[in-house]
């Protein structure tokens, strides 16, 4: 008898491989990004010498992850909800837009931070922080699940069509009662977070609020990938991901699964919106169409109902968006991410690290 | 024919079920007594796999009655029917093919999320030793004998008192069909009731006590395995004989 052992890698061994692959690809962006910003041809009279090139590549590289990290948490709701039920929810990027309003609910109403102003205690920044995130998730948690309660559960079963029209509208809802509560234009948000705290390396400065966002981002992910991957509900998830009759018949109770998925893809969306406000000091109306289409873009170039697709794809056009404006063409970011989107799907219609479709005995 | 001293375990009584305007059953009775292997035997589309999915709540009968344990359980959604113990593997297996061996088998007494399931999974290594050897590997890796052995073992993780299989025996090589059946007769002996739905009916009334013949949708001819095995239709149509 043949034992062919096709054995699972041991998770240890895929974690270490995950974060050589990580580590590699930042260290190759900083020397590209190095080598790029002293090229004239490439950068005009905005060329830099060796050690304010080498500064400069490593504070780039930074804010490209944290970006990246942004569209990535945003991303995940994306995939994990058309993991599950083949539903692209266009109104996933308007949640994150409300949570970013929230977010300046809490520092601002709760708190009393106005813009402009912000926190150097250490123990009161980390409170802030600390409530705004465990207010905002969860509320944009139960938004994104009422969202599905109320607007695609009734077209379950049905066409495909229906739901995904019917995001869209959802979508547009979300943006108009958001235009007659906060009105359009931007909207100051209280940087609670330090701007001038930077770490110095050589003549750059690397801002803390970069790190923070990653760590945050990273540490989310992590908690999501254990949850799915280890963990009664998590793993009906991904049965129900693959096969809902199955997982109905094993006595997965498929709404609640569903629920469960809207739940905590809404609440990475309320994470990301927290720190976006941080981030970028403003948050508007329509900031969900944007955000949400960069996100979407990445849950698809990663492969859509890929977990770890969607955090890879949201750090590839973190930084193919830094790229671009590091090296003076921020005009052409846009551009550039949506060539590469174009290219993929040609060449890899299922993302990068989508699955082979098919499988379904 | 069992002694039936109550109500029997299952009643399907006068079921309609359609496929959207596609009248799939047409009145079908049948019931299945505690401790029985009971077969459905039957051409394609005669209504053998509906027959399964309307007991155990994937479908719906628009009309008619399903009782179990002698509550009415027409309506209830399949993960509730699960839990009072109807265990359904389904026709094509089914299995989560990027699950692995053991994460299917945990699938299966999801049902039961206190119980303590270890000895649940090592009966089902007992039963199907192929399946250890096989423990960390995705489904989908597994051969089509190894599948239809990882789908009877994850409905058995539920702990069903009912166990329905859907042509359990299909597209498997003579030796392994055997040894399902095997495992068939072992798993009801072990006090698990059995409705089989079988192409191989041969095989199937050759472990069932009782057994059903549907055409289109309705009850044809129905008695013990052994009536049924000498039955001249049966022969012609099932059995192969001319």
């Amino acid at each position: 008898m043949t034992t062919v052992a096709v054995a699972r890698r041991s998770p240890l061994n895929r974690a270490a491989r995950i974060v050589a692959f990580a580590v590699i690809a930042i260290v190759l962006y900083d020397i590209v990004l190095f080598v790029a910003l002293q090229q004239s041809w490439l950068t005009g009279s905005k060329a830099l010498t060796g050690d304010h090139a080498f500064g400069v590549a490593i504070q780039q590289t930074i804010n490209a992850l944290s970006i990246g990290a942004i569209y990535a948490l945003i991303a995940l709701g994306y995939t994990m909800v058309y993991g599950i039920i083949e539903l692209i929810n266009f109104a996933h990027g308007d949640v994150f837009m409300v949570g970013a309003f929230l977010s300046i609910l809490v520092t601002a109403g709760i708190f009393g931070q106005i813009p402009g102003a912000d926190i150097t205690n250490i123990p009161f920044l980390i409170l802030v922080l600390t409530v705004a995130l465990l207010l905002v998730m969860p509320a944009t948690g139960l938004l994104n699940l009422t969202i599905e309660r109320i607007f695609y559960r009734p077209f379950r079963g049905g066409s495909r069509l229906a739901p995904l029209i019917t995001a869209v509208g959802v979508s547009f809802i979300l943006q108009n009662v958001a235009l007659v509560v906060v009105g359009s234009g931007d909207r100051a948000a209280p940087q609670v977070f330090p701007l001038n705290w930077q770490i110095p390396i050589g003549d750059a400065k690397i801002s803390v609020l970069s790190i923070f966002i990653f760590v945050l981002a990273v540490g989310l992910m992590l908690a999501l990938n254990t949850f799915v991957n280890r963990t009664r509900l998590g793993r009906a998830m991904r049965a129900t991901a693959q096969d809902q009759q199955a997982a109905s018949l094993m006595g997965v109770d498929l709404n609640q699964t569903i629920a469960l998925t809207f739940l905590l893809g809404g609440a990475l969306a309320g994470a990301a919106g927290v720190v976006w406000g941080l981030r970028f000091g403003f948050v508007r109306q329509d900031l969900g169409f944007n955000a949400g289409l960069k996100a979407f873009t990445s849950a698809v170039l990663g492969g859509i109902g890929n977990i770890n697709g969607a955090a890879l794809g949201g750090f590839f056009i973190g930084f193919t968006e830094n790229l671009a404006s590091a090296l003076g063409y921020s005009r052409w970011s846009e551009f550039l991410v949506f060539l590469i989107l174009t290219f993929v799907l040609i060449f890899r219609p299922t993302g990068i690290l989508g699955q082979q479709l098919g499988d379904r005995a | 024919m069992t002694a039936m001293a109550a109500e029997p375990m299952l009643v399907v009584e006068n079921v309609h079920t359609y496929y959207g305007q596609i009248h799939a059953l047409q009145g079908v009775t049948l019931h299945v007594a505690k401790g029985e292997v009971v077969t459905l035997i039957g051409a394609n589309g005669a209504g053998k796999t509906t027959t399964l999915k309307t007991i155990s709540g994937l479908l719906h009968a628009r009309a008619g009655h399903v009782k179990f344990e002698g509550e009415d359980i027409t309506k209830v959604a399949p993960h509730v029917l699960v839990e009072r113990g109807i265990g359904h593997a389904p026709e094509g297996r089914r299995i989560f093919s990027r699950l692995t061996v053991l994460e299917n088998l945990q699938m299966g007494a999801f049902s039961r999320p206190k119980a303590n399931i270890a000895p649940d999974i090592e009966r089902v290594f007992a039963l199907f030793p192929r399946l250890k050897e096989r423990e960390r590997q995705l489904g989908g890796t597994l051969s089509g004998g190894e599948q239809q052995m990882l789908a009877i073992g994850r409905a058995l993780m539920s702990e069903p008192r009912m166990l329905l299989l859907d042509e359990p025996s299909l597209g498997l090589a003579p030796i392994l069909v055997a040894q399902v059946f095997e495992t068939i007769k072992e798993i009801n002996s072990q006090g698990t009731t059995v409705l089989l739905v079988e192409q191989n009916a041969l095989q199937a009334l050759s472990i069932a006590h009782r057994g059903y013949v549907l055409q289109t949708g309705e009850v044809v001819l129905s008695g013990s395995a052994d009536s049924l095995r000498q039955n001249e239709t049966v022969r012609k149509a099932y059995l192969g004989e001319d």
